[in-house]
């Protein structure tokens, strides 16, 4: 049923620290790796080798450069997948039921075997989190690794989103957003965790955390200047050429 | 938003049947035996072969049924049921009038209902996507509605109420043009919105996730064609609404021009649709450095 679930028991999610990730994409193809093989319908590609590449991913990392008042620019690597909103508009428009916010966890998932391939769902997300693939034709998002985070075949610390277990910088974290104890949550509170365009009332459960204050021009080290200046004016065999050339 | 072929064409032909279908069931003409089957057999081939280019653009059709499931909370769904018991409805309410030469008034009434409701429900697929901000506005339903009621009275050859009627719509659509050329600033959404990085400063899109394009992009950013946006709604406002209007304005119009006045309307509303699609910005694009 698309209707979405008043409540659900936790609230699973993601959180992603804008301050340490260093665009490397390897969440990208940890997810696209994982999640052709396992759940659903394989992530295909079109054109693969050719000229218009083009592919399903359910992770993307984009790149922001941020020019503050003063100061120099800032790069922000920001990946980006279904936030598994609490207010999901995906959910409610979807006309046969395949997708669904389940009670349990709060993950927003697609029932392949039902999905019609209207990609109405594509559209009412603001965030561009799902993504119609061309060879199955059916919606495909994340799942949260639903087949990982359940998993006993795997080994315990293996049980979480293969963004998150092979994030080699500590960028993503994995929890419960509904429990206030949660390390994730602890996370949030603490380095001032936001909601991308919280004014859609899609309430997002994943959490961004924004890049850390950087240092500032007028703050270089404090025994600057008892260092010793660098020479101004040229000496020697480089002071004559600079002399003669002056000349000519 | 990408304006895909199957969309336009089932917009503005289901649109224009569903107007018809309105009329019919209204009683306007009240037309039984031959004249009422060839009024119908139109009707129903504009609003079915719609639904069916509809069908195109799906990636599993064949699981189609399923769509008739979710009415407590999907506009689309609902438009599915809203479709069929319209159409159903009326093909009773069609063969009595056809074969039997009774007019069933009761069922005209309900099937008129029912295909004011498909298209409300058409309508309503696009005004309530908030990630649309173009369509999100109460003008898009009465957009489309107004313009297939327009239609469809000058399909039924109700002159005088297609005058007023084409008026109207001509109105309307003006008004969605200009209350949709400013939706998206007034939505709130931007880059800084988007990414939430606006606090530090400035932000812009360094670099995209990937190389090539990607079904978000084909999907939600298209871009063709709107530098023709301005010369397109003269055309669609005067193929679609004015010229219709003058034609039949002419006293006793002959059905010659009435004939002219339906093709000039059609050609007017597709290319009015096709606009209402290239010219709709997801707020997706934002992520990709639509709109600065």
């Amino acid at each position: 049923m698309t209707s979405l679930p008043t409540h659900t028991d936790r609230k699973l999610g993601l959180v992603i620290d804008l301050d340490t990730c260093v665009g490397c994409h390897a969440c990208v193809i940890a997810c696209k790796g994982w999640n052709t093989e396992h759940y659903g319908a394989p992530l295909s590609d079109q054109d693969a080798y050719g000229a218009a590449p083009s592919g399903t991913f359910l992770n993307r990392v984009h790149s922001y450069e941020i020019t503050p008042e003063a100061g120099p620019a800032q790069l922000v690597h920001f990946p980006k997948s279904c936030l598994h909103c609490e207010d999901a508009p995906c959910v409610t428009v979807c006309p046969t039921g395949a997708s669904y916010k389940r009670v349990e966890d709060g993950i927003v998932l697609v029932n392949e075997a039902d999905c019609i391939g209207c990609g109405l769902c594509a559209w009412a997300c603001p965030y561009g989190a799902r993504e119609m693939d061309l060879t199955a034709r059916v919606m495909k998002k994340c799942t949260l690794c639903i087949d990982r985070i359940y998993n006993e075949n795997l080994p315990e610390q293996d049980r979480m989103p293969a963004c998150v277990r092979t994030c080699p910088s500590g960028a993503r974290h994995f929890g419960d957003l509904g429990d206030p104890d949660s390390d994730v949550s602890q996370l949030v509170a603490s380095r001032g965790g936001f909601d991308l365009m919280p004014d859609l009332g899609t309430r997002p459960v994943n959490k961004y955390l924004p890049p850390r204050p950087k240092d500032q021009w007028d703050d270089t080290d404090i025994l600057a200047p008892f260092l010793e200046p660098v020479a101004q004016t040229p000496q020697g065999f480089l002071g004559w050429l600079d002399r003669a050339l002056e000349r000519l | 938003m990408h304006p895909a072929p199957s969309v336009i064409l089932f917009t503005t032909l289901s649109g224009l049947g569903f107007g018809l279908m309105i009329f019919l069931g209204l009683g306007f003409p009240p037309v039984t035996g031959w004249v009422a089957f060839w009024f119908f057999a139109f009707a129903f081939g504009l609003s079915v072969g719609g639904l069916l280019a509809s069908t195109f653009h799906l990636g599993h059709p064949e699981r189609a049924l399923k769509a008739f499931s979710q009415w407590r909370t999907s506009w689309l769904s609902r438009e599915a049921i809203a479709a069929v018991a319209a159409l159903v409805v009326m093909g009773i309410y069609a063969v009595g009038a056809v074969f039997m030469g009774t007019r069933i008034t009761a069922l005209g009434w309900i099937s008129a209902a029912l295909s004011l409701a498909t298209v409300i429900t058409t309508a309503m697929i696009y005004a309530q996507l908030k990630s649309v901000p173009r369509w999100n506005q109460i003008a898009t339903p009465l957009h489309l509605v107004s313009v297939s009621l327009a239609g469809g009275a000058l399909l039924a050859g109700q002159i005088s109420a297609a005058q007023v009627l084409l008026l109207v719509a001509g109105v309307i659509q003006i008004g969605h043009w200009w209350v949709g050329d400013t939706r998206f600033a007034e939505a709130g959404q931007s880059i800084a919105s988007a990414t939430g990085l606006g606090r530090p400063g400035h932000v812009r899109a360094f670099e995209a996730p990937h190389t090539g394009t990607n079904y978000l992009l084909r999907e939600m950013v298209h871009v063709v064609g709107r530098k023709h946006a301005r010369r397109l709604r003269r055309i669609a406002f005067v193929s679609g609404y004015a010229l219709p209007l003058c034609l039949i304005l002419i006293p006793g119009a002959a059905h010659g021009l009435g004939g002219l006045a339906v093709v000039s309307h059609v050609v007017g509303i597709a290319v009015s649709r096709w606009l209402f699609f290239a010219q709709a910005e997801h707020v997706v694009g934002l992520y990709y450095g639509a709109r600065g």
